[in-house]
Order: C-alpha cells, then sequence, then structure tokens
C-alpha cells in the first residue's frame, strides 16, 4: 500500500532529481564536454538562479536538447548562443557580452580597482612621510624643542 | 493569549528602545550623567522583552497554534519538533524577530558585559544600537508582525518548505544573522567613535572581539548554507553566485577586511578612518543583504513594487544609514588623525594589500548582484549576471590577494624586510613546488584552474604553518624554549595561523571540486552497476517506507573498488504530500580525498529500471573543513585574554605611539 501511495506521489510531484536523464549525453566525449561547459553558462529562465546544466526543470531539459543537438551539428559556441539569444533574449546568458549597456559591469570592477590601487598609493606615500608636512605650529615647535633637548627620554621602549 | 503576551511584549521593546536612544540623548544634551544611566538597564529589559516576544512565537509554533496566521502559513502538526521550533525563523517575520532578539542580545552584551568601556563610548554606542533596534523593532511591528491572529483558526498548517526541513538549515540563519548583527555592533562603536571625534587603539581593542564574532559566524553560517546546497540540491553545487548568497557573501568580504584593518588601528593607532569607514560599510552591506532577501527585488522588480512596503521601509533604513553615517564621516574624520608611520614594505602595508583587493571584490559582487536590477528598472531590459561573470572577475582578484597572505605576518611593523620575507618563505615554495608536481603527475596541465588552486592553497598552508614555525623559533632555539614559546604566544597568532591554513585547504577545495567533478547517468536495474573514476556503484535494491511527514523511494547501493564492496549508501527520494514537494536525499561515500555522490531519479519506462547519477567531487569536503578551520580561528582569536581584559592602556602614552613589536598579525 506505502508503496503504491509512494509511487503515486512521486508521479505527480516535482523532486529535484536529476539535471541529467540516461541517454541524453552525446557519444562523442569532447562533444558532450563542449556541450556541458556550454549548459552551464546558460541560464534556466524558469528557474531561480540555476542553469540548465544543473536544473531537473523540463524547460532546462528541452535547451539541454538543444543545445546537444547543435553541438552534434557542428555548430560553434558563438551560432549556438546566437540562435538561444535569438529565441529567447539576452536574459539566457549568464555571461552577457560587453555591449554599451553591459560596460560598466564588465569595466567597473578594473575601474575600482584602479581607482583603489590609487588610493592606497597615496595613503602609502602619505604614511611613509614623503608628502612634506605643513610648517610646525607654534606648539610642535616648542614641543620639538623640547624633545630635542632630552634625547631618548621619551622615546623609550621603542621596538 | 500567548501571541498578545508576544506582541505586547514587542511593543514595550520598542519603547524601551526609544528610552535607550532618547535617555542618554537629553542626558548628554543636559550634561546630567545620570540619566544616561538609564540606557543600560534599557537595553537589557529591551533584550528581555524581545526574549519573551520570541519565546512567545516559539510556543505557538511548538504546540501548533494555527490561530497565529504566522505558524499556519509555516507549520504543520506532523512536523518533528525541531522543524517546528527552526520553522519560528524559516519564514520573514519570524527571522526578522530573531535579527531584533540577537540585535538586542547584542546591545545588553555592550551594556553589562564590555565593563571597561569608558562611559562615554558605551553611551553613545548604545544610543546608536538602541536606534538601529528601535528602526527594525518598528520595522517588525508595522510591516512583519508575526503575531497576527488568523479567525478562524485552520485545522491544519501548510507545512515548511521541505528543502529546509534539515538540521544545517536550520542553524544557517541565526549564525548568519549572529553575523550580520555583529557587524551592527562594530557600527555602532564606528558612529560612537566618531561622534566622540576619537579613535584610538582602545577602540580597536573593544570593537574587535564584535569583528571576530560576527566574522566567525558569517564564516561558519555561509559554509553551513554551502554544505547544505551540496548535498539537499541534488547535483552537487555548493556556490552558485546567487544573490542572495551574494548578500551574505558581501558582509563577509567587508568584514574580513575589517578584521585586518582593526588591527592595524589596534597595534598602530593608524588607518583609524579607514577602519571606522569599513566598519559603517560592514554594517550597510548587511543592511543591503537584508533587503535583498527580504524585499522581494530578487524574484523580480514587478514583485517587489506588487508589495512595495517592507522593500520601502529597509530601503528607506538603507538610505538613512548610509547617507547619515557617510555625512557623518565626511565632518568628524578629519579629526581622526592616523600618526602611524609605515613605510611601502610593512606589515601595515600588506594589511593595506588585502583591504584592497577585498573591497574591490566587495565592489564587484555588488556591481554584478545589482546591475541586471538597475538596468532593469532603468531600460526594462532583462540580463543575466551569473557565475561565468562573478568567476572571471573576483577569482583573479583573489590571486594577488592569496599569494600576498604568507608574506603578511613575516613582515614587520613599520618597516618590514621583503627580501628577508621571501627568504624565510624559500621553503614553502619549495614545498608548494613539491605539491603542485604531485598534481600535475595526478591529473595533467589541462586542468589549469584546479592545478594552480591547489597550488595557492599549499602556499596557503605552508605559509600559515611557516608563520608559527617562526613564532616558535623551533630548531633554532632549544626545543624546550619553544615549548615556552609556545605557551606564551598569544590565541589570536594562533588564530591567526590557523584561520589562513584553513583558508588554504578551502582553495584546495574550491578549486579542485569547482573543475574535477565528474558525472556519469545511466539507467540501473537492481543488480546492475555503472563505474565511474575506479568505483562501481551497484544498485542492490529499492523499496520505500513512510517518514513522520513524508513518503520515501529508495534505492540502496554497494560502493566496489576492486571488485570488493567498501561502502553502503540509500539514495532517497522523498515527498512531502502536505507541501506538494519532494526533496532529493544523496548517498554519499565520503573520503578524504573527495566524494561519490549518488542520486536516485526517476523510474525509467521499463518498469525495473532507476536513472542513477553518480558524481566525482574532488577534495569537496576541504571547502567546509577549511571554513570550519577559519571559524575555530576567529573563536580562539576572541578567546585571547587581551580582549577579555580590554582595558584602555592609557599608560601606553608615546609620542610615537610604537607599540610592542610582538603580535598577531
Amino acid at each position: 500500500m506505502i508503496r503504491v501511495l509512494a509511487v503515486l506521489f512521486l508521479a505527480f510531484l516535482t523532486a529535484p532529481a536529476l539535471a541529467v536523464e540516461p541517454g541524453e549525453a552525446l557519444g562523442d566525449p569532447t562533444e558532450e564536454a563542449r556541450a556541458r561547459a556550454l549548459m552551464a553558462e546558460i541560464r534556466c529562465l524558469v528557474c531561480q538562479a540555476e542553469s540548465v546544466e544543473a536544473s531537473p526543470a523540463p524547460f532546462a531539459a528541452e535547451v539541454r536538447a538543444l543545445v546537444r543537438e547543435q553541438v552534434a551539428a557542428g555548430r560553434s559556441d558563438g551560432e549556438i548562443k546566437r540562435f538561444l539569444t535569438d529565441r529567447y533574449g539576452e536574459e539566457i546568458l549568464y555571461r552577457p557580452p560587453l555591449s554599451e549597456r553591459t560596460w560598466v559591469l564588465w569595466l567597473g570592477p578594473f575601474i575600482i580597482l584602479i581607482l583603489g590601487g590609487a588610493i592606497v598609493a597615496i595613503v602609502l606615500a602619505r604614511a611613509r612621510g614623503d608628502v612634506p608636512a605643513d610648517e610646525l605650529s607654534q606648539d610642535e615647535e616648542t614641543r620639538l624643542a623640547e624633545a630635542l633637548k632630552k634625547p631618548g627620554e621619551t622615546r623609550n621602549g621603542r621596538a | 493569549m500567548i501571541a498578545e503576551f508576544g506582541h505586547f511584549a514587542l511593543v514595550l521593546a520598542f519603547c524601551l528602545a526609544l528610552v535607550q536612544v532618547g535617555a542618554p540623548l537629553f542626558g548628554l544634551a543636559r550634561t546630567q550623567p545620570r540619566i544616561n544611566e538609564l540606557a543600560a538597564p534599557a537595553a537589557l529589559t529591551q533584550f528581555l522583552c524581545v526574549a519573551l516576544a520570541f519565546a512567545a512565537l516559539t510556543i505557538s509554533f511548538a504546540v501548533s497554534d494555527f490561530s497565529v496566521s504566522l505558524v499556519a502559513n509555516n507549520s504543520h502538526t506532523d512536523k518533528p519538533l525541531i522543524y517546528k521550533i527552526s520553522g519560528v525563523w524559516g519564514n520573514h517575520e519570524g527571522s526578522m524577530l530573531l535579527w531584533v532578539l540577537i540585535l538586542s542580545g547584542f546591545g545588553a552584551a555592550v551594556a553589562y558585559g564590555a565593563r571597561r568601556l569608558p562611559e562615554a563610548l558605551k553611551v553613545r554606542t548604545l544610543v546608536v544600537m538602541g536606534a538601529v533596534g528601535a528602526v527594525f523593532l518598528a520595522f517588525v511591528l508595522f510591516t512583519s508582525n508575526p503575531f497576527l491572529r488568523l479567525d478562524p483558526a485552520p485545522f491544519q498548517g501548510a507545512g515548511l518548505n521541505p528543502i529546509l526541513q534539515d538540521p544545517a538549515l536550520a542553524l544557517h540563519p541565526p549564525l548568519l544573522y549572529v553575523g550580520y548583527v555583529g557587524l551592527s555592533v562594530a557600527f555602532a562603536f564606528a558612529v560612537a567613535a566618531l561622534w566622540l571625534g576619537e579613535v584610538d587603539a582602545a577602540w580597536a581593542r573593544f570593537v574587535r572581539p564584535w569583528i571576530l564574532v560576527s566574522w566567525s559566524a558569517l564564516t561558519i553560517g555561509i559554509a553551513l548554507g554551502s554544505w547544505w546546497a551540496y548535498y539537499e540540491l541534488g547535483w552537487g553545487g555548493w556556490w552558485f553566485w546567487d544573490p542572495v548568497e551574494n548578500a551574505s557573501l558581501m558582509p563577509w568580504l567587508i568584514a574580513t577586511a575589517l578584521l585586518h584593518s582593526a588591527i592595524v588601528t589596534e597595534r598602530r593607532e593608524g588607518l583609524k578612518a579607514w577602519t571606522v569607514l569599513l566598519a559603517m560599510a560592514a554594517f550597510a552591506f548587511s543592511l543591503l543583504g537584508t533587503f535583498l532577501v527580504r524585499s522581494g527585488v530578487l524574484t523580480s522588480v514587478h514583485a517587489f513594487a506588487n508589495d512595495p512596503a517592507r522593500g520601502v521601509f529597509i530601503l528607506a533604513i538603507l538610505a538613512v544609514t548610509v547617507g547619515g553615517s557617510f555625512a557623518l564621516f565626511a565632518w568628524r574624520a578629519p579629526l581622526l588623525k592616523s600618526g602611524a608611520v609605515f613605510a611601502p614594505v610593512s606589515r601595515e602595508a600588506a594589511l593595506l594589500w588585502n583591504n584592497l583587493f577585498l573591497t574591490v571584490a566587495t565592489a564587484t559582487v555588488l556591481i554584478g548582484t545589482l546591475y541586471p536590477l538597475v538596468l532593469e528598472a532603468l531600460t526594462g531590459e532583462l540580463i543575466s549576471v551569473g557565475p561565468p561573470y562573478f568567476n572571471t572577475t573576483v577569482l583573479p582578484l583573489a590571486v594577488p590577494l592569496l599569494l600576498a597572505v604568507p608574506f603578511g605576518p613575516l613582515l614587520a611593523w613599520k618597516r618590514g624586510d621583503l627580501l628577508a620575507a621571501s627568504r624565510n618563505l624559500i621553503t614553502v615554495t619549495g614545498m608548494t613546488i613539491a605539491v603542485m608536481v604531485i598534481a600535475y603527475t595526478f591529473m595533467g596541465a589541462h586542468e589549469g584552474f584546479a592545478f594552480l588552486g591547489i597550488g595557492l592553497g599549499a602556499w596557503l598552508f605552508m605559509g600559515a604553518v611557516k608563520d608559527l614555525y617562526e613564532r616558535l623559533q623551533l630548531a633554532r632555539i632549544p626545543l624546550a624554549k619553544s615549548v615556552k614559546r609556545a605557551l606564551g604566544l598569544p590565541r589570536a597568532a594562533y588564530g591567526t595561523a590557523l584561520a589562513h591554513a584553513g583558508l588554504g585547504l578551502l582553495v584546495v577545495g574550491v578549486a579542485s571540486a569547482g573543475s574535477l567533478r565528474a558525472d556519469r547517468v545511466e539507467a540501473l536495474a537492481p543488480g546492475q552497476s555503472l563505474a565511474i573514476a575506479g568505483y562501481e556503484v551497484r544498485l542492490e535494491t529499492t523499496g520505500s517506507y513512510e517518514g513522520p511527514n513524508y513518503w520515501s523511494v529508495y534505492g540502496d547501493f554497494s560502493v566496489l573498488t576492486a571488485g570488493r564492496v567498501i561502502d553502503r549508501v540509500r539514495a532517497e527520494r522523498r515527498s512531502y504530500p502536505t507541501e506538494a514537494q519532494g526533496t532529493s536525499e544523496v548517498g554519499l561515500h565520503a573520503s578524504l580525498w573527495g566524494d561519490l555522490y549518488v542520486v536516485l531519479g526517476e523510474q525509467q519506462a521499463d518498469g525495473v529500471s532507476w536513472a542513477v547519477t553518480a558524481a566525482i567531487h574532488p577534495f569537496v569536503r576541504w571547502i567546509w573543513f577549511g571554513a570550519g578551520l577559519m571559524t575555530l580561528g576567529g573563536l580562539l582569536s576572541l578567546s585571547d585574554g587581551r580582549f577579555r581584559v580590554g582595558a584602555p592602556r592609557r599608560a601606553r602614552k608615546k609620542p610615537g605611539g610604537a607599540a610592542a613589536s610582538e603580535g598577531p598579525a
């Protein structure tokens, strides 16, 4: 009884199961590897944050079949991606191509790295004491003079 | 009645939070210190009230009081007790209540735990914490009340998403919240310091335990989430660069940067303004994470627009926090003069290098996470930014950072000697090359990513060992003296080495499991087997049973190598009738070198065979083992006596501010 019920439940519940079904893989291992690499960059549009390679959804299975078919037919990666974006829109690619809409996305990190590097360089220069200090204030002059009078006394315990 | 009691306690807590803010503000304005003293008891009673409210909600869940709307929507009488309780924070309202509980707990800890905290700093910190508490209590009370009643009460509850019914995921949210909220304490300290216009080594020493608590909790919390994804989602993925994950990664990256810059502030009174800025940014990223996860903006911009109350509230908190704290920073930061002088090659500079790459990595994750949302909001165009983007941008940023790690602890404060440090690392370099040669003989260079990752990991691990070796001066001085040194070494030094070693293991795991994964899918009938990476996986029997709240169909497998059975694993498919959902329980044959991961799929059309996936995930455990070591390192540092004493050592007043050179990195 339990068994029958369980099988019944399984029949119409969607369980996260296998992304790949037996017999789905291509015979040629290099072709299969290329297809898998492509699938990892294609988003399953009906899922949340999953590639079609990983998703158990029927949509993903369809796209996997499409990709394998085209890889087997000898289409290039670019051609297959174009085919998919024509059909489903840019959204399907996990790696958006560089364009006038995505340049901030792709170049942003480098710009920030350069800016950050410049700031670090300035901080380092300042910390080194390279940046000329302003004239000493009256108070500082007297403290300096005092310190010079008694060398070593105020600076003991230095590491 | 219990729910109303909880609701009432929550309202009371809100009022007490207002007292915690208002009384000291009044006291400070009128210079009446007696009024300031109200802040501490207000913080404690606020915590007690929130704890009562939380207890009330927990009881409602435990006894399945379905007249409480939240319980009805998220629980079920058949659920095991532990998941009834973890169901308290398995939903929006309850998790926000947990947030507030931890926040008020930390507030009480600051009020009564940190005895040596100077009164002026303490009062101001409590005011800021009270303000954060009041705002979040208002958020819970006005937009996410967990105590709303349902009339008539349903006979049964809707259950909890079955993939969330898991021990790792029961702990994951509380740990992350400890991390986020711990950063709010650092934030409160930072604002208080700006308010006073004074940051010194003592300040850094007071704030450091909170950074450590929150960093450790975030580390283990994120690791648990990733471990859960690995065994529960059914295909062995452990990191997806999913916006929700990024929302927790960004605070972690910033907290890591903060942890390191606070060392410079503590030991050398340097980078003061920067440390304060990072402390504020860390909390801003926690808030941003809360906004992303809690507002629904991630599902789609439209889902957010349809029910904007919560999202707008958090966005307002975020805007006020970021705008207010940065304005305060711009106004007061010039007061924080860092006197520290150091050379471009020094430990300070190494820590600055660490901060540069960590903050740029955070910014990159931020850009990648928000870009599609912003683009859609501005132009309506849809793009997806996924793992390929983050892997090509963030991972290259990690390389210079990781390469530098072993140098840091070997460089002296103020002026380091790169040549001497390099000479010190010759053995480490040699061992790293040896490891890479071994890796090369096993897998060749065509797996470039794994190969580099294993090398980097070895470099980090050996570098950490070398750090301790140098500190103990092993083999250079008599062993007895080394042992004496070992006993005298501050725990924070061990913490550093442990965390860096753990990072090395994590890097090996990430690089290997990420790129050396292999799998095989076949239809198997009982008695048949498939072969993968030297293993034979044989399906022995299939069967089914009834669990407390689910049905299970399972396959029992034998794992064989060279014809001998070395392990038996069970892979299950569970279906939860209440929630009309299924889960997959994978069969794992675990070893240090990699996991064999067996998943039971659909029954095939012939009625006897089942789709079976077997996958190899090399070194995958090292990810979580490494993260565990990092967490232990954090906790070890936390237990360092210097933080418990935590005295502002005014006696150490010196014009140069030169601290003792021995110390942790």
